[in-house]
């Protein structure tokens, strides 16, 4: 407690919420707001209707909702396995050859520093020729999006790996079990919880990735966060708003099951 | 599961029968075990192929932009103009306003979470998380509903006046996006500090203001250099995806602000002009991976001065 009168403790929490609120919490209500709304022109938004929400649920924008969940499914998937690997690779790593070990880390976190535009025109010059002509395809958009999550795989199962106790596979080794056992019936299970956080994460940055799919898109596979920009764009905020929420809505829905998941893992 | 992975052990021959002495493996690397360089082998051979190798391409358009030579005349021409001295201009002091901002407001924000405390903090730290799974572009979206021309800000000024149109106007200017980074990016800085704070012993800022400190005193004397390790880590993580954003800037869709990346989208998209999105691109890479150094030594100091700790 660092504030110890009364009133100077509700000024600091006053002040707080005049801060946080219009910040933080706005943002969030403005956009389910207007996606119920058709025009805004005074305090509140006006024009209550639901026609947003109709038209999101079928044709282009259901598309774009099915092409963002398969493109994160893919890609979450791809990068929790690369991510995992990798980071069990440099534990290991790490115990004989420190500096190759951190080299190696600092490998695999370099797309978190590279702009994922570039990421995206990178692959577009790599891929637009044979003998890997990935241009136009939906496999470029799950490329990219692999690229670019698998960095926070990697950081959060290696985060992980630090933290677990090394007694039990030591111990499971000592009774003769071979690593790959060792591997399957005792790190993977432990680690499990943390997995299932990475995945989540993966899975709702994928979601939301704007940058390199705006370079790479082709025109049958069109992920939501392009749909919410081509909306806003030609001036539809409304409709822009609607597909913003089942974006949200989407990737919350994801990320609860996923905690839920978790939880169960850790009680295990 | 959890029987059967119970039992298996038990079916199983014990492993060093007749007092054999069990060969006790020496260090991590048992029998039977791949050396640690094959095992990242395979992932850095994805890495390669689908991050590195791409990237050199770029580099190497950059560098021979007809495919054979090496020539630095892309380099010129994009040099020359104006629109991309205005975009690295734009991009750095962007991104320095709005890590700044971040800076000062994630450390108040996060100052009265931790040592503060009110009923319903604990969701308001969840709230922060959730914040950051969401994508960027949400936030333009938001103030454009805000302080847009027809939005809540100039909708309260109009009625209250009665004038004609509203005095915000800033969304399509350089402002605008500041604000929306700073507001997108201040969680980034909360929660490496929130988990510095819940480090910081109370009974120091007790032992501190029982002898007369008062509370900016401590938190300027006591809690700012605990938590100056975490601080410049979120600030330099923050500074390079500022120097990066992109969907913030596009959603603006202002003409007036273009960075780096928008400059990068624009030429290769918009121009189809690939060499010259490489040669920014390759500017860009260059901005973003020596901060992004800078932020690995020091979140790897951190990890030294907490290990001796």
């Amino acid at each position: 407690m660092l504030v110890h009168s009364r009133p100077a403790r509700w000024a600091v929490w006053a002040a707080f919420a005049a801060v946080f609120l219009p910040v933080f919490a706005l943002p969030f209500l403005v956009i389910v707001a207007a996606s119920f709304a058709t025009g805004w022109s005074g305090a509140l938004p006006s024009g209550a209707t639901l026609a947003h929400y109709r038209d999101a649920a079928r044709g282009d924008a259901l598309d774009a909702l099915v092409t963002s969940l398969l493109t994160a499914l893919a890609a979450s998937a791809s990068a929790l396995a690369v991510g995992t690997w990798s980071a069990l690779a440099v534990q290991a790593l790490r115990t004989r050859a420190r500096r190759l070990g951190r080299a190696v880390d600092t490998l695999f976190m370099l797309p978190v520093a590279v702009p994922s535009v570039v990421v995206g025109l990178s692959l577009l010059v790599a891929f637009s020729r044979p003998p890997l002509l990935l241009n136009g395809t939906p496999t470029i958009v799950v490329l990219a999006h692999a690229v670019l999550v698998t960095a926070f795989a990697h950081q959060s199962v290696t985060a992980a790996l630090s933290r677990l106790d090394p007694v039990y596979e030591q111990a499971a080794a000592s009774l003769g079990a071979s690593p790959a056992h060792v591997l399957r019936r005792v790190k993977l299970p432990l680690l499990l919880p943390s997995l299932s956080a990475a995945a989540g994460l993966c899975f709702a940055l994928s979601m939301g990735e704007l940058s390199a799919t705006m370079m790479l898109y082709p025109p049958d596979w069109l992920p939501l966060p392009v749909t919410v920009f081509a909306a806003t764009d030609r001036g539809s905020l409304f409709s822009g708003a609607a597909l913003a929420v089942v974006l949200m809505g989407a990737t919350l829905i994801v990320l609860t099951a996923v905690s839920r998941i978790r939880t169960r893992a850790s009680y295990r | 599961m959890a029987e059967r992975g119970g039992s298996e052990p038990r079916t199983r021959p014990f492993p060093f029968p007749g007092g054999q002495a069990p060969r006790t493996p020496r260090g991590p690397r048992a029998r039977g075990a791949v050396p640690a360089w094959a095992l990242a082998l395979p992932p850095l051979a994805v890495l390669g192929l689908v991050f590195l190798y791409p990237l050199a391409l770029v580099l190497r358009q950059s560098v021979s932009p007809d495919g054979g030579g090496f020539s630095l005349s892309a380099y010129g021409d994009v040099l020359a103009q104006a629109a991309f001295r205005d975009a690295l201009v734009n991009t750095v002091l962007i991104a320095v306003g709005a890590t700044l901002g971040a800076v000062v407001l994630g450390f108040a924000l996060a100052l009265v979470i931790a040592f503060v405390p009110f009923p319903g903090g604990k969701a308001l730290s969840r709230f922060v998380d959730v914040f950051l799974s969401f994508p960027s572009f949400l936030i333009t979206l938001a103030l454009l509903f805000v302080y847009g021309t027809a939005g809540m800000a100039n909708g309260l000024w109009t009625g209250a006046t009665g004038a004609a149109h509203g005095p915000f106007d800033f969304l399509h200017t350089p402002w605008g996006v500041l604000l929306a980074e700073v507001t997108y990016f201040t969680p980034f800085v909360m929660r490496p500090l929130l988990a510095a704070f819940s480090q910081v012993e109370t009974a120091q800022l007790e032992a501190a203001a029982s002898l007369g400190a008062t509370a900016p005193r401590i938190v300027r004397r006591v809690i700012l250099p605990e938590a100056l390790p975490s601080l410049a880590a979120g600030g330099s993580l923050v500074l390079v995806m500022c120097l990066n954003e992109f969907g913030i800037v596009l959603f603006t869709g202002a003409k007036g602000v273009t960075t780096l990346p928008t400059l990068v989208y624009g030429k290769a998209i918009l121009d189809g002009d690939y060499t010259g999105a490489c040669v920014v691109a390759v500017v860009n890479i260059a901005l973003s991976v020596a901060l992004y150094g800078l932020y690995r030594s020091i979140t790897s100091l951190n990890g030294v001065r907490r290990a001796r700790a």
